[in-house]
Parts: C-alpha cells; sequence; structure tokens
C-alpha cells in the first residue's frame, strides 16, 4: 500500500526521524492557515505548496492547461494561497502518471529548508528495502540526491552503495557510521546523519513497510539531516497488524473499478487493449494476457478470479471487464483442479443469463477435471458463446472474433 | 528416483484440522501420499483422517519419523510454523500459506540458514512426484508419469503445463511450484540442479514471470554446467505494463533487466528453448526431445 508524502513523513517523525515539517491543507483558505501557523512553530520565512499525489517527478510536472509545478515556492502568504489556488482540485501530470494524470485533492505546505547558512546545503538519496537475492533488508544510499535514482544507476552506478541488515542482530551502530563516512559528511552533520539512518531503519522495521525512500535527504546550511520527501510502501500482508496504517489507504488514487474488484476479492487491474480475459491463478492470467497479444489482440485487463470460480465471482468478474467499454471480446480461461469445470461452466451459464445479454462474444477455454462434461454444459447452454478446451483452440477463437 | 519427493516420503500436515488443512490432506492419501499424521497446537492425542494428531511437530518426528511437512497455517503464524520445523528435524518444508508478512520471512529465511532442510514456496502449490508421492494442492490427475521435470512460479501455470506435456505423449518425473513471493525456499535454479541430477528426468521445463531474477540466474547456470538436458522455458507477462507490480528501487537492486522480454533473451543465448506462446509448451518439448 502507497503512502502520500504527508503521510510517511508522519510515521518518519513518530520514530524520531527529522523531516521538513508541513501541515497538510485541502483548501486555499487551509492552506494559508496552515502556512501561518507553520511560521510559529518553526519561523519559517517562506513556504513549498506540494501536491499530494501518489506519484514522483510533482517537481517537474505540471496542472494541465497551466504552467503551474506540482511543487512551487511560496514567498508571500498571497503565493501560498494563489498556488494552492491553481494546483487544488486540478489535474497533475508527471512522467510517473501517465498522459491522465492524477487529480490533486491535498496540498503540503512545508517549510522552505534551503535557506542560507554557514555551509553549503547538500541534496543525498536514501532508501530501506528488500534485496531479493540475499532475502535480507538493505539501506541504499547515494551522494547523488534530488535525482531520479533509475538515472544515477545507470550513468554512475558507483555512486551507489548498498548497506546490508543481518536479520538477527538489526542495524549496528557501525553501519549506520560507515554511511554517514560514505556520504561525506562531518561535525554535527555527521553525527545528525548517524541518527537519522538508525531511526529511518527503525521505522521501516516498526512499520512492516516493503520500502522506504527519502529523496532528497537533505543537510541543511545550519548541518541538520532531514528528509525532504518520502515515498513508503507499507507491506499488504502485514497491513492486518497496522490497522492505524491500513486507515491512512486513499481509495482516490486507485482507479475505481480496481477498488470495486479488490472489495470482491478478485485480483484486477485495468490496461488498454480490446480483449478481457477471465482466469484463475495469477501466472497463467499473465500468460492469458500474452496469448490475447500472439492472437492478434490487446489484453484488456488482468484479472484472477481465483481458486473457486462460483457463479457469484463470475458474475462479478463480467461485470467489472464489461465495465470497459473498449472490451470487443472475452476469453475466459480456467485450469480446474480441485475446482470441477462443469461447475464453473454451470457458474459462467447462470451469470451471463443473470447479466442478460452481453454484447461481445465470449470465448470459454475449460480445461482440467471434467472438462469435456463442461464443454457440453457450455454449447448446450445455448448462449452466445465459444467454447474450447486446448489454449491453442482457445487462442485460434479470439483471432476469428477479431476479425 | 525422481526429486525431493518420493513413496517413501513419510508426510506430516501443519494446520491439520483446519478447513484447507483438511481437504488437502485427504486429497494427498487419495493420491497415495504417505501422511503419517499432523499438527495443530492443543489438539493433540486426537485422530482425524484416522491419523494422529499431535501438539508440536517435534512430537509429530520422534513419532511418525516425517521427514516432509507441508504448511496450511494461516499467514500470521505461518513463519513461525516453519521455524518449528526446521528446528524439529523436518527435511523439506513445503508451505502452501500465502499472504505472509515479508518480515516475519526475512526471519524465517534467516533461521533456515545453518539447518539441514529445504524450503518450498510459500505462496506455492507445492511438489509432486507422479504417480508417487503429492505434498500440495494441485490436481494429481494431470500429472501423468514420465520423465520431464517441471519448475514453475505459478500455480495454475503448472498444471498447464503438465498437461500439454500429457498431451504431447510425454509425462511428468517431478513437478515444483516455487511460489512467487519475493522471499523463497527454492529457487528456479536450485530446483533445475535437482533435475539435472536426477536419472528419471530428461528434460525440463522452467515457467517464469516478469520480475526479480531467478530465470536469469537458472539460465546462466544451466549454460555454466553445459547445457546437460533440454530444457523449455515461458514467460508469463509479456504484455504486462511496467511498473504496476514493483517500486523501481527494487528493480535497481535487482540489477538486471527482470521485463519478459529481457528474460526471454538472456534464456535463449543460454541455450534454452524459449516459447513465445504457452500453448506451445508441450509441443516444443516433444519436438526437443525428438532431436
Amino acid at each position: 500500500m502507497n503512502l502520500h508524502e504527508y503521510q510517511g513523513k508522519q510515521i518518519l517523525k513518530k520514530f524520531g526521524v527529522a523531516i521538513q515539517e508541513g501541515i497538510v491543507a485541502e483548501t486555499p483558505e487551509q492552506a494559508v492557515e496552515a502556512a501561518k501557523e507553520l511560521q510559529k512553530q518553526t519561523g519559517t520565512g517562506w513556504w513549498v505548496v506540494k501536491a499530494q499525489i501518489h506519484a514522483g517527478g510533482r517537481g517537474k510536472g505540471k496542472i494541465v492547461g497551466s504552467e503551474q509545478r506540482g511543487v512551487a515556492l511560496a514567498k508571500s502568504l498571497d503565493d501560498v494561497a494563489a498556488i494552492s489556488k491553481n494546483i487544488l482540485g486540478n489535474t497533475l501530470v508527471t512522467i510517473q502518471t501517465g498522459d491522465a494524470g492524477k487529480v490533486v485533492n491535498k496540498v503540503l505546505i512545508a517549510q522552505d529548508v534551503y535557506y542560507p547558512g554557514p555551509s553549503e546545503v547538500k541534496e543525498f538519496y536514501m532508501s530501506v528495502l528488500l534485496n531479493r537475492a540475499t532475502n535480507r533488508n538493505i539501506i541504499m544510499y547515494s551522494t547523488e540526491g534530488g535525482m531520479s535514482i533509475e538515472d544515477v544507476a545507470h550513468d554512475t552506478p558507483e555512486k551507489i552503495f548498498k548497506e546490508e541488515i543481518d536479520p538477527k542482530v538489526g542495524l549496528q551502530p557501525f553501519q549506520a557510521r560507515k554511511i554517514a563516512f560514505n556520504l561525506g559528511v562531518s561535525g554535527n552533520a555527521f553525527k545528525e546523519m548517524v541518527k537519522f539512518v538508525s531511526a529511518l531503519y527503525k521505522a521501516y522495521e516498526s512499520t512492516d513497510a516493503s520500502m522506504f525512500e527519502i529523496n532528497p535527504l537533505f543537510k541543511t546550511s545550519d548541518d541538520k539531516i532531514i528528509a525532504v520527501d518520502s515515498k513508503v510502501n507499507i507491506d499488504d500482508n502485514a497491513l492486518y497488524r497496522h490497522p492505524d496504517y491500513a486507515a491512512m489507504r486513499d481509495k482516490s488514487e486507485e482507479d475505481p473499478t480496481e477498488v470495486e474488484a479488490s472489495e470482491h476479492e478478485l485480483n484486477y487491474v485495468k490496461l488498454d487493449g480490446n480483449v478481457g480475459c477471465m482466469v484463475n491463478g495469477a501466472g497463467l492470467a499473465m500468460a492469458t494476457m500474452d496469448i490475447i497479444k500472439l492472437a492478434g489482440g490487446d489484453p484488456a485487463n488482468f484479472l484472477d478470479v481465483g481458486g473457486t470460480a462460483n457463479a457469484a465471482r463470475v458474475e462479478r468478474a463480467f461485470r467489472i471487464i464489461l465495465k470497459d467499454k473498449n472490451v470487443k471480446a472475452i476469453l475466459v480461461n480456467i485450469f480446474g483442479g480441485i475446482v470441477r469445470c462443469d461447475r464453473v461452466a454451470q457458474g459462467i451459464v447462470d451469470a451471463y443469463k443473470n447479466i442478460g445479454e452481453i454484447r461481445v462474444p465470449i470465448i470459454i477455454r475449460l480445461q482440467g477435471t471434467n472438462a469435456v462434461e463442461a464443454k457440453k454444459i457450455i454449447d448446450e447452454s445455448g448462449l452466445k458463446v465459444y467454447s474450447a478446451i486446448q489454449l491453442k483452440e482457445a487462442a485460434q477463437l479470439v483471432s476469428e472474433v477479431l476479425k | 528416483m525422481s526429486i525431493l519427493v518420493n513413496k517413501d516420503s513419510r508426510v506430516i500436515v501443519q494446520g491439520f484440522t483446519g478447513s484447507e488443512g483438511s481437504f488437502h490432506a485427504s486429497q494427498m492419501i487419495e493420491y497415495g501420499t504417505n501422511v503419517v499424521g499432523g499438527v495443530t497446537p492443543g489438539k493433540g492425542g486426537h485422530e482425524h483422517l484416522e491419523l494422529p494428531v499431535f501438539n508440536t511437530v517435534a512430537e509429530a518426528v520422534k513419532q511418525t519419523k516425517a521427514d516432509v511437512s507441508i504448511i496450511f497455517v494461516p499467514p500470521a503464524f505461518a513463519a513461525d510454523a516453519i521455524m518449528e520445523a526446521a528446528e524439529a528435524g523436518i527435511k523439506l518444508i513445503v508451505t502452501i500459506t500465502e499472504g505472509i508478512p515479508v518480515a516475519d520471512m526475512i526471519k524465517a529465511r534467516e533461521y533456515l540458514r545453518d539447518k539441514n532442510c529445504r524450503m518450498i514456496g510459500p505462496n506455492c502449490p507445492g511438489i509432486i512426484t507422479a504417480d508417487e508421492c503429492k505434498v500440495g494442492i494441485m490436481p494429481g490427475f494431470v500429472f501423468k508419469k514420465g520423465r520431464i521435470g517441471i519448475v514453475s512460479k505459478s500455480g495454475t501455470l503448472t498444471y498447464e503445463a503438465a498437461d500439454q506435456v500429457v498431451k504431447a505423449g510425454l509425462g511428468v518425473s517431478t513437478a515444483i511450484g516455487i511460489g512467487g513471493d519475493p522471499i523463497i525456499g527454492t529457487t528456479t535454479k536450485e530446483a533445475i540442479e535437482l533435475f539435472m541430477a536426477d536419472d528419471e528426468t530428461d528434460g525440463i521445463i522452467m515457467i517464469g514471470e516478469i520480475g526479480g531474477s531467478l530465470e536469469a540466474e537458472a539460465a546462466q547456470w544451466i549454460k555454466a554446467s553445459g547445457n546437460k538436458k533440454p530444457v523449455v522455458g515461458f514467460i508469463a507477462g509479456q504484455t504486462a505494463p511496467p511498473g504496476r507490480r514493483m517500486g523501481h528501487a527494487g528493480a535497481i537492486v535487482g540489477g538486471a533487466d527482470d521485463t519478459a522480454a529481457a528474460k526471454m533473451k538472456i534464456m535463449a543465448a543460454c541455450g534454452i528453448h524459449v516459447c513465445a506462446s504457452p500453448a506451445d509448451i508441450g509441443t516444443t518439448m516433444a519436438e526437443v526431445l525428438k532431436k
């Protein structure tokens, strides 16, 4: 589950990680109040208005139909009001949102941390995540912050460091010191960095996160080390032990059809193609999408109906697929094992009849236990469907109906 | 011989008396698996499916000489069940449970490091040696006896591959579903090493997915070890949109490109017979073996 920047920062702060302070707002009026309050708390003279959406690249992204960036400096309360008004309720397009962009419902009014002082400011990069190759968590960090870490990895891989954490003992102080040395900070900034790393790792472990990414990790001109941005992902499988984080889920950030599907325990991802599919098992579902492509179509979705493909679930799945007006045909691909194909077939027939007339051709491939009986049920149902047993036959049928 | 499990395997079921455990235990027994008992804490001393129930895995091992355990314990308790099995001396732990928190699995995986045991899964369909022993939830009848080994990340795609192999006039020696979680006990490469050393396996099918570097690692090992047996490969997700499943920072740690196209290219370069279509897995294997 992804969190907004402001939510991630709330969690960081709770665990003693120093952050760029801020207050979230939903209207320009609230934004101005937030700015005044923040000035009282931190003494900041300027503010940064930051659009809160689940996508990166906000600083370079633009609000549709204007030159307004998704992150902007405000030098007065009037600026705060004007920028917030430009952003709130409008659509922000960034390199990560796709062309459709995302509607911004909240802005974070944050303190300005690039103020002048005795030393030079510096931007770093730091993240904590699982290293799948070793089955251990690592802290990944770089002297090159404030830019895309993919670009750093591509152009200057030698500037990316990794520190592996032994799960038996957790992060050790010498490791935090090593990180601070490698980042080249000294004096008070060194001490602050060691503290930052320890607190960050504690936050990561305590929240069952699958990723914490701080970019930029910032050294101020008076040698404070703070998180200016936060990208936090919590492990979905662990949310049951964190009801407070589970409550932070922002459904408005997700595709409404995908939210509806997940409420019915269907694993659905919307895509841009013209052939819908309904499959049991994630691997077979992806393979079915590949078959559609090879047959001359384009997959309109990924949909795993799970192990119990009964009539109610099948009906729900059909309804979800049919919401997509681009769908010209549907391929149902079920490999019946423990669940018998004749039952699935009966479920499909019942679901079809409940929905009434379905406007697109449906190809049903049922293989496994009682596949022959299942094909008979489909063929004798009188419905406008094509049936197949072998995957090859199903692929040919897809090609034919698309002609 | 086959690999990891056979007719002599003595299997216990952890989470034996729960609905999943009960159902699949009876299916396994029906298939002919030598299930010798089960574990449900607090229900020791009772009988279930005409087999003894124990409070602990250690007690079950002592009484039944079990060497394989299959775990159906709910996600919140599954990592604990894995460690208990390892501590009790179980040699092969098959974890079916889906949805175990990653943090729990980091600890369990670390715990297994210096134990003399292997884990398959979690979030997997299990392992089956055709006509001998099924330790999993797959439909047994699909896996007709033969000399093709199958290793796959996905459940239903494993059944699909087995079915095609049988339809192509071949059969299955052992099939392993390694599971799709970020942390797993047995990798694609490790399964293939076992198949390469098995004198009852003539050809190997490896089925992967987008994400991670398991397939590339296996492919490189196959080439380095001299392509001793033909391998047919398929990667699901050629049409999957990038970035919908993994944070980009994870891809950097993986190092290599993990798209389907990149994996298929590496596999082909390592001498693996790569199918573009999942409908061609069985026929490709039959053709390769004729050569």
